[in-house]
């Protein structure tokens, strides 16, 4: 037996939709079968992982605080990805972001009134973006490898925060914590209903950059550009673009909102800069990504899919005693099967008994049909 | 019939791609020393056949016998082992090794490396094929490759070698060669199964003759006693309409339109060719046709005509009198040029993406605030509207109402991608190889269609490896060769010789041409 | 044993996971697959061999488990990338978010826990042997394992008809179909070499470079390694190298966050000032040398282009579908 793919003549529209949801179902199941091997029942398991945190108020706030970020950040990443340029940087386009809006409060404290925020974000936003110029204009000067690059640049920008936070922006307040000085009310992003919990105008911000990207990537010239670019560069520049620009150009909005959901994190959920400001947003992000096939629309989804498996994470651990480690391996299952399924998208997948050995030549091929077109 | 015993037998031979029967029930059978030719339109079933045979291609059904013997060839290892050897195509080669290695890649492992090159190159000269087994495979011309993947069939010393479409790569006089081998080869009594479309050399050479369409045998018949024109009517079925060349009224006085200034371009990659000191004058209402080998120069010159690679002066290209070799391939477009490129799917066209879309691709630039509006929005209704204009046009044949581009035909997609630039009726047409791996119709067609735009005015410029079709189609003819462009010599005086020699990188001085001033 | 001595041993310490992770991908490489994977099947590498180490008592046990434990993981990779042809970045990376959540999964126990040490190999009367003797016959299994590979793989690259196969399924896929050559079989054998090896590298981790679990511990380290493979241009000796330089760089920066101005007295004016001026710089930034070292040297490698990409195999990272 053996698996044999068929193209198919064109993309089944079906497994296109389907694929995010087999993908998270076959999740699921593997996670059931984790919670079997530590020993612990999967339906419990799995219920305080993906429904209980959808019970209750409060915790539905955590999840609209948890998905802002990846949503900013996915829906960056996948103007990168779809021009085929592999950012994976953004962790560290977050964390310079975070760094670069909160130098206002911290050097201007006196500075208190409703301008601060929106140049704080601005602030974020140039930040983010331009540590990811430093990948992109060397790949599109020295053609230098942007994943490594934009890697390597997560682990300066996460040291360079640790700098700071304990040595010139520490608060001297603080005792021997290093942890920068809390901001000031003006410099905080307002919550969306005080009443009922802590979520923030962030993931607001989220979903209209979400809106604002799928219109520029499905209705534009820009957008097509990104497009033929990233599948097939040749053609690309036979139709008038610059792959260079357009590498620009997609780190550079990438890198925005990865600075941007930095900005929103310390200013909307933490109040303050400290050395640790995410739980891999940017890693998750790329999930996020995929797991919204690189649409800006399926990203909000996929956003909340993933702050739940991180809000999961922590609830699991509470009520059934997991470690909350169980998150990341989660999060990794569910792109392998993501990027699994997305197989079936363009091809079918079929199961091929060889033929016996001897003669007649006339080979008889059974075929099992796993999906149709 | 020239040999002996029936060497290989098949019956029924059947391939079946999706819902596509690429070979339907094929009979063929091959004496023990002959010439057997295999004809075919592209697209007719010729390669998968022969795929199979070679047991890269696993049949639905079938028999296939071997020396009267019932076979299954599972792989490429079990034909050799028959005794079957193959010349690809598109060469089974690897550019990073040497020739030596290449070789060896299909040769029994125990056998040093250094055993294989002293063999390789000891038979490469019994065959008058010289070859440097050390050389690498990257830094080596077309028709050198070509000796190395002969070389490599010859040193499994099969009894049937199968070549498919082995001369369309090579000069006359290289073909010239290689039916001396082949020849010898017969002699040696070993049989060899012929592929090509050139039905010039398949009379010359052939015994027999195998004709496929669309995947079934249409019929079998001796090359010989056929006429190319009778051929060409069991290959396509229908009578093809020749194409009708007026002669171009006004030649030599016309205005120039695209002129070609001194262009040199340093070599891009370690295997590109570097273009030295290129000077040509295409005038309206002509079509100047541009011979030459694949790889000497076509792709590099192409790329700097069409603006995808800038030119240091802006004098070096000129688009009906304005400089533009500053300017990049939109702004040449907008002087008034358009270009068809060799590469259809992943650079004429977006493999994936709709024809819609890949209309948008060349003329979102040419067209102001036709496809595309305000704020770079891009209107979907217009570009359907031009997409469905252009397939009415050239007739292109799909199965979708807007399929993407790699769902079609290489044909049907070539039509399209020609009609996309002949919509705009550009006065500078660059095509590069128009009708390469395009079947007879729609080579007519396109052959046609780029006569008449150049009738209605325009200056075109046809790049191409086929020689036959030059001749067709161009009022000069100009060769390139590593690099460097002969004079345009008009049709009348040109001759297969002439061009073949120059071709093969004969000194220009050495062909009689004429000036085109002189004409004027 | 002397100051230099010791820390040429360090520095061998160091490089060696580098090493063993870069001489496996670059195999892998050669015949034409991106895994970008090396960082997870680094960790699963590591926490595998502590565990087995821990629970045997067996540091030996440990290596071989890591080495396994790297293998098997880099067939999920495999499955993936190779039958089902999905894109090898993604499917690289995803092998690397799924390696770091499951060796943290997995490692929750051993954290805080002492390991088990992979000892060195003494070779009485030349260990002895001033400056050289403890660096060639007193180190520890996994330096000798990474020099024997190393070796292993130019042999069988440029001596082997094996390694000429594995080469030319990497030059073009297509070419190698078209001859009979098994491309996917071939694939999978390189892949579960890198993931083999980049268990190797992650057992040294966590067996001899510090001889406990940290979630993780890897740092960045596998995706040194896939930067060295560039910044060799895919030649095993230039691995060996780059991981050296690599090495030393990360110890010089931990020497000089270690080292005390005031033992420095004794130096001369000069280099006693320049001593100071390094020591005044942050210490985060000299933990961030390693990684800028690594975009510096990428930059300087690629910026010939025409060296990259006569070098680069030329169906890197391409997807793969034999027609049947």
């Amino acid at each position: 037996m053996r698996l044999e793919l068929v193209k198919r003549p064109q993309q089944s529209a079906l497994f296109s939709a389907l694929s995010p949801f087999i993908a998270f179902g076959l999740m699921v199941v593997a996670g059931g079968v984790i919670f079997l091997i530590l020993g612990k029942d999967p339906v419990n398991g799995l219920y305080a992982y993906f429904i209980e945190p959808l019970t209750e108020v409060w915790s539905l706030h955590e999840l609209a605080i948890k998905a802002a970020p990846l949503i900013l950040i996915a829906v960056g990443l996948s103007v990168c990805f779809l021009s085929s340029n592999w950012n994976i940087g953004a962790e560290g386009q977050f964390t310079i972001g975070a760094i670069a809006g909160s130098a206002i409060p911290l050097y201007f404290p006196q500075f208190q009134n409703g301008a601060v925020l929106p140049m704080m974000l601005i602030c974020g936003a140039i930040g983010g973006a331009a540590w990811a110029a430093i990948p992109a204009i060397l790949k599109a000067r020295f053609n230098t490898n942007e994943i490594l690059t934009s890697l390597m640049l997560v682990y300066v920008a996460q040291l360079i925060l640790d700098w700071l936070v304990r040595g010139p922006w520490r608060d001297p307040a603080a005792m021997s914590f290093p942890q920068a000085p809390a901001f000031h009310s003006w410099a905080i992003v307002p919550e969306l209903m005080p009443m009922s919990g802590r979520a923030n105008w962030g993931i607001v911000l989220a979903i209209v950059a979400a809106v604002a990207v799928w219109f520029m990537l499905s209705r534009t010239l820009k957008g097509f550009e990104v497009k033929v670019i990233g599948q097939s560069p040749r053609a690309g520049r036979f139709g008038g673009f610059s792959t260079a620009r357009t590498i620009v150009f997609a780190f550079l909005v990438s890198g925005a909102l990865a600075g941007l959901a930095g900005i929103v994190e310390v200013s909307g959920a933490i109040g303050r800069l400290q050395p640790q400001i995410s739980p891999g947003y940017g890693f998750a992000a790329i999930i996020v990504a995929f797991l919204g096939r690189l649409n800006p629309l399926g990203i909000v989804a996929a956003g909340f899919v993933l702050a739940l498996s991180y809000l999961g994470g922590e609830a699991a651990q509470i009520g059934i005693g997991v470690t909350d480690k169980t998150v990341r391996a989660f999060q990794g299952m569910l792109l392998f099967f993501v990027l699994a399924c997305d197989t079936l998208i363009h091809y079918r997948v079929r199961l091929v008994r060889p033929a016996p050995a001897a003669p007649p030549a006339a080979a008889p091929v059974t075929e099992t049909a796993h999906g149709h077109g | 019939m020239a040999g002996g015993e029936t060497l290989l037998d098949v019956r029924g031979l059947t391939k079946v791609f999706g819902t596509l029967k690429a070979c339907d029930g094929v009979d063929l059978d091959i004496a023990r020393g002959e010439i057997h030719a295999l004809l075919g339109e592209n697209g007719a079933g010729k390669s998968t056949l022969v795929k199979m045979l070679f047991g890269s291609l696993e049949p639905n059904a079938g028999e296939i016998r071997w020396n009267g013997e019932p076979v299954r060839i599972t792989s490429p290892s079990e034909a050799r082992r028959l005794g079957i050897g193959m010349v690809f195509q598109h060469f089974s080669l690897f550019e990073a090794l040497t020739a030596a290695e290449n070789i060896a890649l299909s040769l029994d492992a125990k056998t040093p490396i250094s055993t294989i090159a002293a063999k390789a190159q000891a038979l490469s000269y019994s065959y008058g094929l010289p070859l440097d087994p050390y050389a690498l495979v990257g830094d080596l011309s077309v028709g050198e490759r070509q000796r190395i993947e002969i070389i490599r069939c010859l040193l499994q010393t099969p009894q049937l070698v199968i070549l498919d479409e082995p001369t369309s790569v090579l000069t006359p006089q290289e073909a010239d060669k290689l039916f001396e081998t082949l020849e010898r080869l017969r002699g040696e009594g070993k049989s060899i199964l012929y592929i090509s479309h050139r039905l010039e050399e398949v009379k010359r050479m052939c015994d027999r003759a195998t004709v496929l369409r669309h995947g079934k045998v249409v019929g079998h018949c001796d090359p010989r006693q056929e006429t190319a024109a009778s051929l060409a009517r069991m290959m396509v079925g229908t009578e093809v309409h020749a194409v009708v060349r007026s002669v171009d009224e006004g030649a030599g006085t016309a205005d120039v339109l695209l002129r070609v200034d001194h262009l040199n371009r340093a070599p891009a990659t370690p295997f590109s060719i570097p273009l030295r000191d290129i000077s040509l004058d295409v005038r309206a209402g002509e079509v100047i046709g541009i011979a030459g080998v694949a790889g000497n120069g076509q792709g590099e010159f192409f790329e700097a005509v069409s603006g995808e690679v800038l030119q240091d002066r802006a004098e070096a290209v000129s688009i009906r009198g304005k400089p533009a070799g500053r300017d990049g391939i939109s702004g040449r477009r907008r002087m008034g040029a358009a270009f068809v490129p060799e590469e259809r799917l992943g650079h004429g066209a977006a493999p994936a993406m709709k024809l819609s879309e890949n209309l948008l691709l060349s003329r979102h630039a040419t067209d102001p605030g036709v496809y595309v509006g305000a704020f770079g929005i891009v209107r979907g209704a217009a570009i359907s509207a031009a997409a469905k204009r252009i397939n009415q046009m050239m007739d292109v044949r799909k199965s979708a109402e807007d399929p993407p581009a790699n769902a079609l035909s290489g044909g049907n997609l070539q039509k399209f991608i020609i009609g996309r630039e002949l919509d705009r009726q550009p006065s500078v047409m660059v095509v590069n190889q128009p009708t390469w791996g395009v079947d007879a119709g729609a080579a007519a067609r396109i052959r046609q269609s780029l006569i008449e735009l150049a009738r209605s005015g325009s200056a075109v410029l046809v790049i191409s490896q086929d020689l036959d079709e030059l001749f067709e189609i161009s009022d000069k003819i100009a060769v390139m060769h590593n690099g460097e462009l002969s004079k345009p010599m008009p049709r009348a005086e040109a001759t297969y010789e002439k061009v073949g020699l120059l071709m093969g990188g004969a000194e220009p001085g050495h062909v009689h041409h004429h000036d085109p001033a002189e004409m004027a | 044993m002397g100051m230099a001595e010791a820390i040429l041993l360090t520095i061998a310490t160091a490089a060696t996971p580098l090493l063993l992770a870069a001489i496996g991908e670059l195999v892998v490489e050669r015949s034409g697959v991106l895994n970008l994977g090396v960082e997870g099947m680094m960790l699963m590498g590591a926490v595998t061999a502590f565990g087995v180490a821990l629970m045997t008592g067996n540091a030996w046990l440990g290596v071989v488990a890591g080495a396994l434990a790297g293998l098997l993981f880099s067939l999920f990779f495999g499955v993936l990338a190779l039958t089902l042809v999905t894109n090898q970045v993604a499917t690289g990376l995803a092998l690397t978010l799924l390696g770091i959540g499951l060796s943290g999964m997995i490692g929750v126990a051993f954290v805080g826990q002492p390991g088990v040490k992979l000892e060195a190999i003494f070779i009485p009367g030349l260990t002895e042997l001033p400056l050289v003797g403890r660096l060639f016959f007193g180190q520890d299994p996994m330096f000798y394992i990474s020099i024997l590979l190393t070796a292993g793989v130019m042999w069988f690259l440029f001596r082997t008809r094996a390694g000429l196969t594995l080469r030319s399924v990497g030059d073009s896929h297509s070419s190698a179909h078209a001859l009979g050559i098994k491309v996917i079989a071939i694939r999978y054998m390189a892949v579960m070499f890198g993931g083999a090896c980049a268990g190797l590298a992650g057992a040294q981790l966590s067996l001899v470079y510090t001889t406990q679990w940290i979630e993780n511990m890897t740092a960045g380290r596998g995706w040194i390694a896939l930067a060295l493979v560039v910044f060799a241009s895919w030649r095993p000796w230039r691995v060996l190298a780059g991981a050296y330089l690599f090495g030393a760089i990360t110890i010089a920066q931990l020497h000089i966050q270690a080292t005390n101005l005031a033992d420095l007295a004794s130096l001369p004016g000069p280099l006693f000032w320049f001593a100071g001026l390094v020591k005044s710089v942050p210490s985060q930034f000299l933990s961030a040398l390693p990684y800028l070292a690594t975009v510096i040297v990428l930059v300087l490698i690629s910026r010939n282009r025409r060296l990259t990409m006569m070098n680069t195999p030329a169906s890197l990272g391409r997807p793969f579908v034999p027609d049947r």
